[in-house]
């Protein structure tokens, strides 16, 4: 398997490591138990393209989301996860 | 040794099956080998098989349940009877198929899974008990009683059912790893591979053609066939050398590609040195390559398959295509009479073939009514009996076939004299690449093969791998997909002009076994799987006991399993369970083939990573010093760090020591602790960042000045800790536990990237880039003052406890000066590039000589912050909070920090929770244990009366009694209370008293000295 870094190119999945699902943000400070127990522990199992978080720790040190088929393996996007963030940020400012 | 006794041995210089005209052997030249002893010849170019089928050698080995003589089926990887074990000692490689073993001068290879002998096997008798070691046998047979199973049974089946010996030694040759790139994979050069490769390679679009076998050609050279009125193998050759005057195109033989991977990246094994006695001094014997290719043309051919029959596995039967194989490419008569058996047009040029190289014919059975086919006129043509419609029923002979049963259209049986059968069930694509990332393929009716469906993406398949079984399709096939593949890549491929082939005709009607007729009894000899002993009777019981999934058919009578996987036995199975159940073959389903498609040695996966390879070791800059000095090592995570300096004269390790911690708590001492993780954070937003990041406050801490923090994971329990020292306005160093360094900056680059990216802080490893030694003890200071140039002020007004700043050392050497202490005492951590370590270890020697220095290792390090009780690898464990820990008062109420929200969990604060304590023994001399559980004194050494746990141990020679941290319920509560320490491991149970975990110098003052 192979991850297009946006900064570094296709690169082998060796030098990646996996973390997990992008779609859950961290809550506000004051968001409540349930919020932060949901952010902690659940996680959906979805069969299709999912959205997840990997470290490109043997190359730049970026943090990746990575569009991933979970049925098929096929990589369909891979973005900066700062860029990503910085992205989310401006949109919730609008 | 062997080659003294090859010499001196009479060698049987004839090969008497030897006939003319082998396109892939060099006739001129004679080489020797062995095979269980015996010597025998054949020519370069040969196989094992061919070499011994070229001496009339048909037994080659004893199957896996029965013990049932076994000869050589196919002339490929396909093999499921002729595994051998090659060469000897520790290059001894078993269960290799003697198909693809080729064969060099002084090759010793054996039969295997025989005792005393191949020709007389004892446990041949394992067939006379063939009705109960049938389908499942495992299951039933050997159920009772329980305790039989690991002491008798399963031993026995082990000697028994068995396949070759491993090597008793470690395995003295090199394996590499490499990585290809291009754009265009082609598998097999076959016709179809090789007019992908031309057509590809000709556009300039980068090429990688992989065949598995030692020459290009595929069954161009299987067959005597022409193509432009040459024989095809010399086109295949030509093409061969078009190919290599490509400068784009790599031509890798002997290279099986064994797997597809995600993202089109494939898997090969390249048996560099297989073909020779050993490997040249450097070479490899094999080298795992990963390609990584934009597309892959698969033209991997097809695999015969054989016909289910009783005695179709008696030694003297063969694949037809082997036959041909054999007599074209090798210039090898497998037998002197034979009988061809087939349904299909293809097997019937066999007896073309052999009646050519003077092969008597002496029947042509087509299981096809008369007028299908081109039986009759093939059968004129050699002037052979034909039988349309018939039926081979049975087979003479033991040790080798003697003749065959024929059954003709009428039902009239007749026994016909023969020493060779060869037989030809269809040919079924080779698909294996097409399906391991899970895509099915269908049945086709008209081929009756399984044909590739929906493909991974990337992938094309050509030729015989397609079901397009003519030379002359197939060669169209190939170029037009290798032209696609180009394309696809951006170049402007072309179709290379190709060769004009003969007419001939592939046609074929469905036939997997002949049984329709035969009665049932004689089922249990007729062999689906070859290799797993696995007969038609099998299926049948399988299918009548409800196993009638192929996945269930496969793990029940394990049809498809081990080396040859199933590549000549799958679609008859499928074909047969179909019919027993009543449902199409295509309806039934077909198991979803693995990578690899061919054994690779776990020596080859592992490529350079074995013994110490098998890691990286990663060595302090004072590690050389430390040898000098007689240190004892210890691996900390990748890290080799000195564990102790033994002295002359010290009885054992404890007595090191004890006098390591004697001379820093008393004099001076000091130890290498650049294992630890340093990551350099610099930015306007560092100080908010690590508010962030750790539980306690940051943005007081003023510049020269360093703090203990604690980070906790965001579910609340304590993740790392370490100092973290504020060098100037806006940057900072921060250390990290040795075992969680990369860790650490992993998670603060997530925290940044990912949670805050909108604070303006970076950060970089620097572990490696400093050298990083503490000094501990009374005298540290007058040490350093003899290290650290006079222009920097060390008094303990001017460089207090927790001082930090920029200094330079020796005359002008850049370094960082922390006064940080884990010993409790008066300490320095001083940091120097890290290629001046080895030489701050050596002046610091020198120089602290006069106040007694001496080095420690990680022993007295971990007994003196035991001795303190500062939490370590064993309390921070990942299941402790920092309240358990002592540390709850930390966590700053003031600002949000990672974990925070989940530490105030009701269950994470609970007073109840094991906390830090101290545990001193009421015998001093009593040892205490890590591990031991913590029970009220008295209580009964039960679950429901175990309080916690006993995390780190040592024995304090300052205070002269073994002490303990451990994590008891309600700790802090619980001071002067008497426990109970209980080791189970041991039945020790040691009484102790529960006191602070800070056991030396509880006020502080000597690390303020």
């Amino acid at each position: 398997m192979r991850l297009t870094c946006p900064f570094c190119g296709s690169r082998g999945v060796e030098e990646f490591t996996y973390r997990g699902d992008a779609t859950v943000r961290r809550p506000a400070g004051d968001a409540g138990a349930a919020a932060w127990v949901d952010y902690v522990y659940l996680r959906d199992n979805p069969a299709g393209p999912h959205q997840e978080l990997w470290y490109h720790g043997a190359g730049c040190r970026s943090w990746l989301v990575v569009t991933r088929d979970t049925r098929t393996h096929l990589i369909s996007d891979v973005r900066a996860a700062r860029a990503v963030a910085q992205a989310e940020r401006e949109e919730g400012a609008v | 040794m062997m080659d003294a006794r090859m010499t001196s041995a009479p060698v049987a210089g004839a090969q008497p099956r030897r006939v003319a005209g082998g396109n892939g052997i060099d006739a001129g030249r004679t080489i020797r080998f062995t095979f269980d002893g015996r010597q025998y010849t054949g020519h370069p170019g040969d196989t094992l098989a061919s070499a011994l089928l070229a001496h009339g050698v048909r037994l080659a080995g004893r199957s896996f349940k029965y013990h049932r003589p076994r000869g050589i089926l196919s002339a490929g990887p396909e093999e499921p009877n002729a595994l051998v074990e090659l060469r000897t000692g520790p290059r001894r490689e078993p269960n290799t198929r003697a198909t693809v073993a080729e064969l060099y001068d002084g090759l010793s290879a054996a039969s295997q899974n025989r005792w005393p002998s191949l020709a007389f096997d004892a446990l041949g008798l394992n067939s006379l008990f063939s009705s109960v070691l049938g389908a499942g046998f495992y299951y039933k047979t050997f159920m009772w009683p329980a305790a039989f199973w690991e002491k008798l049974y399963e031993p026995m089946i082990r000697r028994a059912a068995g396949l070759g010996r491993a090597a008793d030694e470690a395995d003295p040759d090199q394996y590499e790893k490499a990585t290809a790139f291009c754009d265009v994979l082609v598998v097999g050069s076959g016709p179809a591979g090789l007019a992908a490769a031309l057509a590809a390679g000709r556009s300039g679009a980068r090429v990688i053609l992989c065949e598995e076998d030692s020459l290009t050609g595929g069954r161009l050279r299987a067959e005597r066939r022409q193509l432009d009125g040459e024989p095809a193998w010399r086109w295949a050759e030509q093409a061969r050398k078009a190919l290599e005057a490509l400068p784009e195109v790599r031509i890798m033989e002997r290279t099986c590609v064994f797997g597809t991977y995600d993202g089109g990246t494939y898997g090969a094994l390249e048996r560099v040195a297989d073909h020779q006695s050993q490997p040249a001094k450097g070479q490899p014997r094999q080298r795992l390559w990963r390609v990584v290719a934009r597309q892959c043309v698969v033209a991997a051919g097809a695999l015969e398959r054989p016909i289910v029959f009783p005695g179709n596995d008696t030694p003297g039967v063969m694949l037809a295509g082997a036959v041909r194989t054999y007599l074209n490419r090798f210039g090898v008569a497998p037998g002197r009479r034979a009988v061809v058996y087939t349904c299909n047009d293809d097997g019937l040029r066999t007896a073309l073939d052999l009646a050519r190289a003077g092969v008597a014919v002496a029947a042509i059975v087509d299981s096809r009514p008369e007028g299908e086919g081109q039986g009759a006129q093939v059968a004129q043509a050699c002037g052979v009996p034909f039988v349309p419609g018939g039926a081979v029923t049975a087979v003479q002979g033991r040790m080798a076939v003697s003749g065959v049963s024929v059954r003709d259209a009428q039902g009239r049986e007749q026994r016909i004299a023969c020493d060779l059968l060869a037989m030809s069930g269809g040919w079924s694509p080779n698909i294996a690449l097409t399906t391991h990332q899970g895509m099915r393929p269908v049945y086709d009716e008209t081929l009756c093969a399984f044909l590739p469906a929906a493909l991974p993406p990337g992938m094309v398949v050509a030729g015989a791998a397609a079901g397009v079984f003519t030379t002359a399709e197939a060669l169209r096939d190939g170029a037009q997909a290798g032209a696609r593949a180009a394309q696809a890549c951006g170049f402007a491929a072309e179709q290379p002009a190709l060769p004009e082939a003969e007419p001939e005709s592939c046609a074929i009607a469905p036939l997997f076994h002949a049984l329709a007729d035969v009665p049932s009894a004689r089922w249990a000899k007729a062999f689906v799987d070859f290799q797993n002993d696995v007969t038609a009777k099998d299926v049948a019981l399988a299918a009548r006991e409800g196993f009638v999934s192929v996945e269930h058919l496969k793990r029940y009578t394990t049809l498809g399993m081990a080396t040859d996987q199933g590549k000549t036995s799958n679609v008859n199975a499928i074909a047969l369970l179909a019919e027993i159940t009543q449902r199409p073959i295509g309806q039934t389903g077909t198991t979803l083939i693995r990578p690899p498609t061919q054994p690779v040695a776990i020596g080859a996966l592992a490529g350079a990573h074995r013994g110490r390879h098998f890691k990286p070791a990663r060595l302090t800059p004072t590690h050389q010093w430390a040898e000098s000095q007689g240190a004892v090592f210890t691996a900390n995570g990748l890290w080799q760090r000195a564990q102790w300096y033994p002295r002359p004269g010290e009885m054992d390790w404890l007595q090191t020591v004890n006098r390591e911690v004697r001379t820093v708590r008393q004099a001076v001492g000091f130890c290498d602790v650049t294992t630890l993780g340093k990551i350099d954070i610099q930015g306007p937003d560092a100080a908010e960042f690590l508010e962030r990041v750790y539980v306690n406050a940051w943005k007081k801490l003023p510049v020269g000045r360093a703090r203990y923090g604690l980070m906790l994971r965001e579910d609340g329990f304590a993740y790392d800790d370490g100092t973290t020292a504020r060098l100037g306005e806006t940057h900072y160093v921060m250390t990290t536990t040795t075992a969680n360094a990369g860790g650490v900056m992993a998670h603060l680059e997530f925290c940044h990237q990912w949670l805050w990216p909108e604070l303006d802080v970076q950060f970089i490893s620097v572990t490696d880039e400093w050298a990083q030694i503490a000094v501990a003890g009374p005298q540290a200071r007058n040490v350093l003052r003899h290290v650290v140039d006079p222009v920097f002020d060390l008094s303990n007004e001017a460089f207090p406890y927790m001082a930090a700043g920029e200094v330079t050392v020796c005359g002008g050497v850049q370094a960082r000066l922390f006064r940080l202490s884990f010993s409790g005492e008066l300490a320095y951590e001083l940091a120097v590039p890290a290629r001046y370590g080895d030489a701050l270890a050596r002046r610091l020697m020198e120089v602290g000589a006069p106040y007694g220095i001496a080095p420690y290792g990680t022993e007295a390090l971990g007994v003196m912050r035991i001795e303190k009780g500062h939490p370590a690898g064993p309390e921070l464990n990942g299941q402790t909070t920092a309240h358990d820990l002592g540390m709850g008062r930390m966590l700053s109420t003031r600002k949000d920090f990672i974990g925070r929200h989940m530490a105030q969990r009701e269950a994470l604060t609970d007073p109840a929770r094991p906390t830090l304590v101290g545990l001193q023994p009421l015998n001093p001399a009593d040892q205490v244990v890590a591990g031991a559980h913590l029970l009220p004194d008295g209580a009964a050494a039960t679950a429901a009366s175990d309080q916690g746990w006993v995390s780190s141990a040592a024995f304090s020679p300052t205070l002269g009694s073994w002490i303990g941290l451990g994590l008891l319920s309600n700790g802090p509560a619980r001071h002067g209370e008497i426990v109970a320490l209980h080791n189970p491991l041991a039945g020790t149970v040691v009484r102790a008293r529960v006191v602070s975990p800070v056991f030396v110098d509880p006020e502080g003052a000597r690390v303020h000295g």
